[in-house]
């Protein structure tokens, strides 16, 4: 958490100034109990008209001046606490896109979106808190008591021996509340559980006729929450009357001692009635402090999360050189190639070698599991390889920056994102001063000119988050032809003709011959044997090991693992019933 | 008007309804209330005796000991029975509120157990856990809270204004003409405070949006080297949430300082009276004292009221909210059984079975087939050409619109649900796993079977060799969705549990869809075991599973266009060779 005081600095001033008020506005509410004394005393006792005037016009005076004060802090808080929340999601933001993948992995991406949003916001609302009111809460509860000394030493000591005891009580009580309550969360969360599972298994329940049984379940964990609600909410329902008795108390001692005081003529009633202020003014303020620290303690945690990802260095060295791509030779090679993930006992990849010449087409197969999206992932060094190298034409991919490396690849990944904003917004990241023509034909290609075309709209379609308004073969689809837009010399489409049904898949590897220039080397990663009959290259996987190389009629003949994907689906009578109906070459 | 009139009526039947929920309860509620107007006025009873007491400490030897001593011991009366009634009211309370939601809530889920599953698949599943677990909880807390509260502050106002008058006519004038403003000055804040808010909390959703899809997006965004496009974006947002922020939080905040000093003018202008009435002889310096409590009690429930009635308004929608779960519609009436069950024997027929989801479309029309005991049956098509819908009405979980399907002959409709359905093993697509260990899961449907079965079955559905990794085995707790595991695991599980119970009639609607081609040969042998003997309905995508169907059917639109074996069917050269064969065109 410290270390994110830094990002204070740019609002040093207004951190200095707000507090600096709200402390001017305490002292100015402690001093009115003492003009309510003299306005008794010296005023009412002995009908001092002027004086009660005056007394009266100060009171005034005071509320005004702590009027100002209380703005100018309120601004300068909100200023600086808003400013501060604001660096903190801007730097996250900043730093997730520079942490490698591993460390992106690590954090998990609901987990930085939850920092950046929730953790940020909290943060915020703590710092404002505290700017607001820790120079304002202490100060009246400890200054009230420094005044009732002050007023008289003797009667001051029953605030002395109140205070302790009202801090005691209150934190106490909401020590203990603040757990129970906590146990309330996890019971509900429960219940929410229960709910959820219980719509979506809605089918499975009643296919095993379990209705009567979930329902017993439910009111069990309902009792049980309502039980503890019960206890969580008689715990904090404590606090009200027992420090309404403690001040009650520390009343009715301040009236007996009083007495005695004013009896020999050491105490005014004016400052007897200052001191019963005092008193009030403590209980006051001493909750809203237990709830400011309780308010700190959750924010300095968050703190603590928001501190742990922008104290994240990212792992991934630079390279210098720009990459620039070859009209013939060597492409992409693997050279021995391991990869472990973070944490992971087995490596997602042993040992992998192979090269891919300019133009070629690479098909990578295997079951789930096997290493496909892995072995991609390393090309546009997404991760870099714990064994051995990848080269992309003719140089380790680690020499080069980043940047120019990932130029010369285009992605379609196996998971289809796209983002919020037009159709054509989108496509466009591939290439930022792509025509609408050349949009038009990757659609085409992609083979989603069709559903494009029938929408009004047209490319300034407007995708929604995460293009949720699509289904996921139009999206996938799309991913394609945002790959297209690219015109990269490297083409991956990782698994992305999963959601489309095999004669879609087939129109679109078709165009894709006719479409890509012959110097565009094409890996194409999946899990069907029929989308890669025609490759260059097949690079069989199985559990992450490298297990065939070769022409699909090679590996067809000769290779076991290959053997039994394809037969798995393509059984061999329909092969040669195929063979002979169609004549097809396969 | 009648429109007014209605939703006021609507209101009513709600209110009407809490009532009936909190009626079992109606002691707590009246308890609570008799302890509230007795602890309420006892509160501001207090005020008064400490004023008489200072009445009592005039001067030097002017104290009236023996009098202050009486009052100090009525104070201390007071105070704790105020302390004790206040706790024992807070306890009334919430045994009142946390029991009432938890009746309603366990009468909300127990009805979804009971309603027809179109009413689930209609509605969105995250909203129905919302009335389930938030507002089962917002509305008791809102509407019987609330009451108390209103009832205590309606108290706390008639009793400070009786105690006012009772002291000093003319001042109690002055507190009644200026409290107002404080309310003025509140709601002028809070109108501008709330357009503020209101257009944080859409700046702060559209970040939040974008911040998640830039997050789960991330390698997209690296890919296409868009990270500092995306910071820019972001900063753009991030700008406009920070100003509005700012706006809405410092606005806000001046709430507190602006009513404190309408509070202290109210103060002041009753110290200025009352010293002057003090002056003329027409109050004690007690009764000055007592006013100036007063003058700070009297605001505070007028605030609270305020706050409660907007609670109230939205307690009440949340109140119908979860009202109209528990309206939810209940399945039609049970059939009940004369019979014993019997093994079935699975033939199954369809006779002109008509049915739609919605009126105007209608799905599936003059639908008839007979399949004999322990024919497998496969169901192809496209997506929506009604193949899962078959499984439903199977199942029961939709009623036919007209025609009947039989099992042995028997209409369905004249089994009970529960009696039906046990004849019936089902694995959907979609897998869903129960709270509880693997072991419960597999179990689910068939508690007593066997050590010995349950590892032989494990074993079958290659459960085992996965399972086996885990640290704790069979015992391993599934967290929320079995998300630790792959589909395809989650998948094998779901077959499991299918297997131990030996139904006599199998459905399978995808169910292999998530497990690799290869992967599910190895299953195959399982599956053939298990089907062996029992009919069973196959819905597939992947046309490999389908060849081995004794029948199959090719569905379009709802209806069989095509039925056959595979061999027929691909020597009739239609739809389903033409569905086949495109996996291997080019």
């Amino acid at each position: 958490m410290t270390s994110l005081l830094k990002y204070m600095s740019v609002y040093l001033r207004e951190s200095i100034l707000a507090p600096s008020f709200k402390l001017l506005e305490a002292c100015f509410d402690l001093l009115v109990p003492l003009i309510v004394a003299s306005m008794i005393d010296s005023g009412v006792k002995l009908q001092d008209k002027t004086h009660v005037v005056l007394c009266g016009l100060s009171l005034v005076a005071l509320a005004g001046l702590g009027l100002c004060a209380a703005f100018t802090a309120q601004y300068f808080a909100a200023k600086a606490a808003v400013g501060f929340g604001s660096q903190l999601r801007r730097r996250l933001f900043r730093r997730v896109n520079e942490l490698s993948f591993s460390q992106l992995d690590a954090f998990g991406a609901d987990s930085l979106a939850a920092r950046m949003t929730n953790d940020a916001n909290q943060v915020q609302s703590g710092v404002n808190l505290v700017l607001r009111l820790f120079m304002r809460s202490p100060i009246i509860v400890f200054g009230a008591t420094i005044m009732a000394l002050c007023v008289d030493f003797r009667s001051g000591l029953v605030f002395l021996v109140a205070l302790p005891i009202l801090s005691l009580v209150v934190f106490g009580i909401m020590c203990g509340a603040i757990p129970a309550y906590g146990k309330c969360q996890r019971q509900l969360d429960k219940l929410a559980r229960a709910t959820r599972e219980n719509l979506y298994g809605a089918r499975v329940i009643r296919a095993f006729n379990l209705e009567d049984a979930e329902r017993r379940a439910f009111d069990e964990t309902n009792r049980a929450y309502a039980a503890l609600q019960r206890f969580a909410g008689g715990l904090s329902s404590l606090m009200n009357p027992s420090t309404y008795a403690i001040v009650n108390l520390a009343i009715v001692a301040l009236l007996w001692t009083g007495a005695a005081r004013v009896e020999v003529g050491d105490l005014s009633q004016g400052q007897t009635v200052a001191l019963l202020n005092y008193m009030a003014q403590i209980i006051v303020e001493l909750i809203k402090l237990a709830n400011l620290i309780i308010q700190t303690t959750k924010a300095i945690a968050c703190g603590n999360r928001i501190a742990e990802v922008l104290n994240t260095r990212p792992d991934m060295a630079e390279g210098d050189r720009e990459a620039r791509a070859r009209e013939s030779g060597v492409a992409v090679a693997f050279k021995n190639v391991t990869f472990r993930y973070a944490g992971a006992s087995a490596p997602a990849l042993e040992n992998v070698s192979f090269e891919a010449k300019v133009g070629e087409t690479i098909g990578i197969i295997g079951g789930s599991g096997s290493g496909k999206t892995t072995l991609v992932n390393l090309i546009a060094r997404f991760y870099d390889a714990s064994e051995g190298a990848v080269e992309v034409f003719g140089s380790d991919v680690r020499e080069y920056s980043t940047r120019s490396l990932r130029e010369l690849i285009a992605l379609a990944p196996q998971k289809a994102e796209l983002f919020k904003g037009t159709l054509g917004e989108n496509l466009r990241w591939g290439d930022p001063q792509a025509s609408d023509d050349a949009l038009w034909r990757a659609l085409e290609v992609a083979q989603a000119s069709e559903f494009v075309a029938a929408n009004a709209e047209g490319l300034d379609w407007s995708i929604e988050q995460n293009g949720r308004n699509l289904s996921g073969g139009q999206k996938q689809r799309l991913t394609i032809a945002r790959a297209l837009v690219r015109n990269a010399p490297i083409l991956i489409l990782d698994d992305s003709s999963s959601a489309l049904d095999f004669a879609t898949d087939a129109r679109l590897r078709a165009e894709l011959r006719q479409a890509l220039p012959e110097t565009t080397t094409t890996f194409i990663i999946t899990q069907r044997a029929s989308s890669i009959l025609h490759a260059d290259q097949i690079v069989a996987l199985d559990d992450g090991k490298l297990v065939g190389l070769g022409v699909h009629e090679d590996l067809l003949a000769s290779n076991k693992v290959y053997q039994e994907i394809f037969y798995s689906q393509f059984p061999s009578e329909d092969v040669e019933a195929l063979r002979l109906t169609k004549g097809a070459t396969l | 008007m009648t429109q007014s009139n209605l939703t006021r009526r609507a209101k009513y039947r709600t209110l009407a309804r809490v009532w009936r929920y909190a009626r079992r309860y109606r002691a707590l509620l009246f308890g609570s209330f008799a302890l509230a107007a007795a602890t309420t006025l006892t509160t501001l009873y207090i005020p008064r005796l400490v004023g008489s007491a200072v009445d009592l400490l005039v001067g030097p030897g002017e104290v009236d000991f023996p009098g202050i001593g009486r009052l100090v011991v009525k104070i201390l009366a007071c105070a704790c029975a105020v302390a004790v009634g206040q706790f024992v009211m807070a306890a009334l309370n919430n045994r009142l509120a946390y029991n009432t939601s938890r009746d309603a809530r366990y009468d909300a889920f127990s009805q979804l157990g009971s309603t027809p599953l179109k009413y689930i698949d209609e509605r969105a599943h995250g909203e129905v856990v919302s009335r389930i677990v938030a507002d089962a909880e917002q509305f008791a807390d809102g509407l019987l809270l609330g009451v108390a509260q209103l009832f205590t502050g309606a108290v706390a106002i008639v009793g400070v204004l009786v105690f006012m008058l009772s002291v000093n006519f003319k001042i109690a004038i002055v507190v009644v003409a200026l409290t107002p403003t404080s309310f003025l000055v509140a709601g002028f804040i809070s109108r501008r405070s709330f357009k503020l808010f209101r257009r944080q909390s859409e700046l702060r959703g559209a970040e939040t949006g974008y911040i998640t899809e830039a997050t789960q997006g991330v390698r997209v965004i690296r890919a296409f080297n868009r990270s500092e496009a995306a910071e820019a974006q972001f900063g753009t947002l991030d700008a406009q949430l920070e100003s509005a922020s700012r706006q809405a939080i410092f606005i806000s905040s001046l709430t507190n300082p602006a009513t404190r000093f309408v509070n202290s003018l109210v103060y002041m202008s009753v110290g200025l009276v009352g010293a002057f009435a003090v002056m003329s002889g027409a109050m004690t310096v007690g009764g000055l004292v007592v006013f100036l409590s007063y003058a700070e009690q009297y605001t505070k429930p007028f605030n609270e009221i305020s706050s409660v009635a907007t609670e109230f308004q939205n307690a009440l929608a949340c109140a119908e909210r979860l009202f109209e779960l528990i309206d939810a519609p209940t399945e039609a009436q049970e059939a009940t059984s004369s019979r014993e069950r019997k093994r079935a024997l699975g033939r199954v027929e369809f006779k002109d079975v008509c049915f739609s989801y919605r009126p105007d479309r209608t799905l599936i029309e003059d639908f008839n087939l007979a399949v004999p005991p322990g024919a497998r049956v496969a169901i192809v098509g496209p997506t929506g050409c009604g193949k899962t819908t078959l499984v439903n009405l199977l199942m029961r979980f939709y009623e036919v619109d007209s025609g009947a399907i039989l099992l042995d002959g028997v209409d369905e409709r004249s089994v009970p649900r529960a009696e039906l359905r046990s004849h019936y093993g089902m694995v959907l697509q979609e897998t869903w796993l129960k709270q509880g260990t693997i072991r419960d899961n597999i179990l689910m449907g068939a508690p007593n079977v066997s050590p010995e079965e349950f590892e032989r079955i494990a074993v079958a559905c290659r459960v085992e060799p996965f399972v086996r990794r885990l640290p704790q085995g069979y015992d391993t707790l599934v967290t929320e969705n079995g998300s630790e595991f792959s589909q395809g695991q989650r998948q094998l599980i779901c077959i499991a549990r299918v297997m131990a119970r030996k139904p006599e009639v199998l459905i399978l609607d995808e169910a292999t869809s998530s497990i690799d081609t290869r992967a599910e040969q190895k299953i195959q042998a399982a599956f053939n075991e298990l089907m062996t003997g029992r009919t069973s309905f196959v819905v597939a995508h992947r046309l490999s599973t389908i060849r081995a169907a004794d029948v199959i059917l090719a569905m379009k639109d709802g209806k069989i266009v095509e039925q056959g074996s595979h061999d027929e069917l691909m020597a009739r050269r239609g739809f389903y060779y033409d569905l086949y064969t495109s996996q291997f065109r080019e």
